[in-house]
């Protein structure tokens, strides 16, 4: 997006944000942690962390990227380059962050958004009619085991819906998505709402009524309120649910103007995301999945922390004792808010990207558009090729999971105590057209950035953390047993697997360091230019 | 549904709902700022 870029409204911009925002685990992720969690008491550590970390990192992301933006930047390595005093000069190289996460995830991202248009067009052609569930979950993995070309024809075609999009530019491309995406998604999230909290025990199949599963996920355990591991998840849940940490906030607010609200527009865009997730997300997957598994099964099912399977190779199933009409329609309505949830954060993903191209090598919009589709295609082909080998699974946690906190635990700590927290209050509160309490000023400057550090030290030393994984402690330990069973299939398939998840791992190194290099060349350019 | 559960979710709905729809409305019916603006020529976008 060149600087000639501008929003065509601020209801397309909040809607945008809001899309960047939302996205599956919405609505896959949000009821399984709350569950496994303290239930209806896990609302508590979440809305503190939302108050105490979300608004905050929203706060600094959105003034950010005006303020590059009125230096004509719209990714983060100027960003946070514009930001930081001319010797500190090793701050553009944190900012390569908020490119490699974007690019790194759209990878992945694109392939999953991807899965939920096949699945769309599965719903309405009636493929799940008549099925088993087990045939129904045999269905995903056979999916991605590739026993057809069909991913991949997908997958191609969602990639170049994205490149379409993005090469219409953000008013004409990314907002208009928006506009359409946001309210149909939102429509489809009240439709599946109302079936599954209206669920009749004895009717359609279903053993329970809806609202037993509405008790099951808000029953509140108090007494985890004082685990810390709750506090950690629900910080957590609150960092990745509001897409914080990844560059593509600042990149949207960018192009704003230097006199733009930030402050009202984030506070409504962070807010929209807390109503799909609590308020939809809340009241569609676990009401459904309760009232035709029953609370143990479906308990069991989200253990991991996720409600991928449910939604993907249950939610079908369970859809098709609805009649083949509204079977239909409630496969389109699932697998369409999913879609649009996907998309919304997609296009988010591509804009920084774009941004650094146009800015920094004056690319022209659809050179820039069509080669980051490009870029996710190469980049996303080994999770395609190689998903049941782990590698999508090591994108997840690289890119969309430990980068983020340690670019998000970066920024603030530049913006607070760098650029300046009377500067940056100056930033948050210019223009804003709603009063920011005070109070704010505070907790970005000492407890945001307390939390964070607590998120990126528990995530590294915990069991199963960084350290663990770097080790791939996991993996060994399955290898020895493996062994000690004398089960040489199994120890083959593992080590076959470590190269994959080493070799993933090199890969993301590797995208790093060329985004570093293309930042160094950059900087060289600004400098024969005259540029900071 | 137990009292506990649905006095929790009845809050955090109408919580966020309410904050949302507040926030949103705000949104809608904020006039935007004016058009020509001095801070432009200070701060040119595009550098």
């Amino acid at each position: 997006m060149s600087s000639k870029e501008s929003w065509g409204s601020r209801v397309g911009l909040v809607l945008a944000m809001a899309g960047n925002a939302v996205g599956l685990g919405n609505f896959l992720r949000f009821p399984a942690q709350a569950i496994n969690n303290g239930g209806g008491a896990f609302i508590i550590p979440y809305l503190v962390c939302f108050l105490l970390m979300g608004l905050p990192l929203l706060f600094v992301e959105w003034s950010m990227g005006r303020f590059g933006g009125t230096h004509g930047d719209h990714s983060t390595p100027f960003i946070l380059n514009s930001m930081a005093p001319k010797k500190q000069k090793l701050w553009k190289y944190v900012g390569v962050f908020g490119i490699f996460t974007n690019l790194a995830v759209a990878a992945y991202y694109c392939y999953l958004e991807s899965w939920t248009l096949s699945y769309m067009w599965h719903s309405i052609s009636g493929s799940f009619q008549g099925q088993t569930r087990e045939q129904v979950g045999n269905f995903f993995n056979e999916y991605v085991a590739l026993g057809s070309s069909e991913p991949i024809v997908f997958w191609i075609l969602c990639l170049a819906l994205n490149t379409w999009i993005l090469s219409r530019g953000l008013s004409g491309g990314v907002e208009m998505a928006s506009k359409i995406g946001m309210p149909l998604l939102i429509i489809f999230g009240i439709f599946l709402a109302v079936r599954g909290v209206t669920l009749t025990a004895g009717e359609a199949g279903a053993i329970n009524d809806g609202t037993v599963g509405l008790n099951f996920l808000w029953t509140p355990k108090f007494e985890s309120i004082w685990d810390f591991k709750v506090w950690l998840a629900a910080a957590g849940q609150i960092f990745f649910t509001l897409s914080v940490g990844m560059g593509s906030i600042q990149c949207y607010a960018s192009y704003l103007r230097s006199r733009d609200d930030v402050a009202l527009n984030a506070m409504s865009a962070g807010w929209m995301n807390e109503f799909v997730e609590v308020c939809l997300g809340g009241a569609i997957l676990i009401p459904i999945a309760v009232g035709y598994l029953g609370i143990e099964q479906v308990q069991q099912m989200v253990a991991g922390g996720s409600g991928f399977g449910l939604g993907f190779q249950t939610l079908p199933f369970l859809f098709q004792q609805w009649g083949p009409v509204l079977a239909a329609l409630a496969g389109v309505a699932w697998f369409g808010l999913l879609f649009f949830a996907g998309i919304t954060s997609s296009l988010a993903m591509g804009t920084p990207v774009m941004g650094f191209l146009q800015d920094e090598f004056g690319w022209k919009r659809q050179a820039s558009a069509w080669t980051f589709g490009l870029m996710v295609f190469v980049l996303g082909l080994p999770t395609v090729l190689f998903y049941n080998y782990g590698v999508f699974g090591e994108y997840d946690y690289w890119a969309g999971t430990v980068s983020l906190v340690v670019f998000a635990m970066l920024e603030i700590i530049l913006f607070a105590w760098i650029f300046g927290m009377d500067k940056g209050w100056a930033e948050i509160t210019r223009g804003a057209d709603i009063r920011v309490p005070v109070i704010f000023k505070f907790i970005i400057k000492y407890v945001t950035p307390v939390i964070l550090i607590s998120v990126f030290l528990g995530s590294l030393v915990s069991s199963g953390g960084i350290i663990d994984t770097i080790a791939n402690k996991a993996i060994h330990a399955q290898i020895a047993a493996a062994q000690a069973a004398s089960d040489a299939a199994t120890v083959e398939r593992l080590n076959t697997q470590l190269l994959y998840i080493n070799g993933s791992r090199l890969l993301l190194v590797a995208v790093f360091a060329t985004i570093a290099w293309l930042v160094y060349r950059a900087q060289l350019r600004r400098g024969l230019a005259g540029k900071k | 549904m137990n009292s506990s559960a649905l006095i929790l979710m009845l809050l955090a709905n109408l919580l966020v709902v309410g904050v949302t729809g507040y926030f949103f409305w705000r949104v809608l019916t904020t006039a935007p700022p004016d058009a020509v603006d001095e801070d432009e020529a200070n701060f040119p976008r595009g550098g």
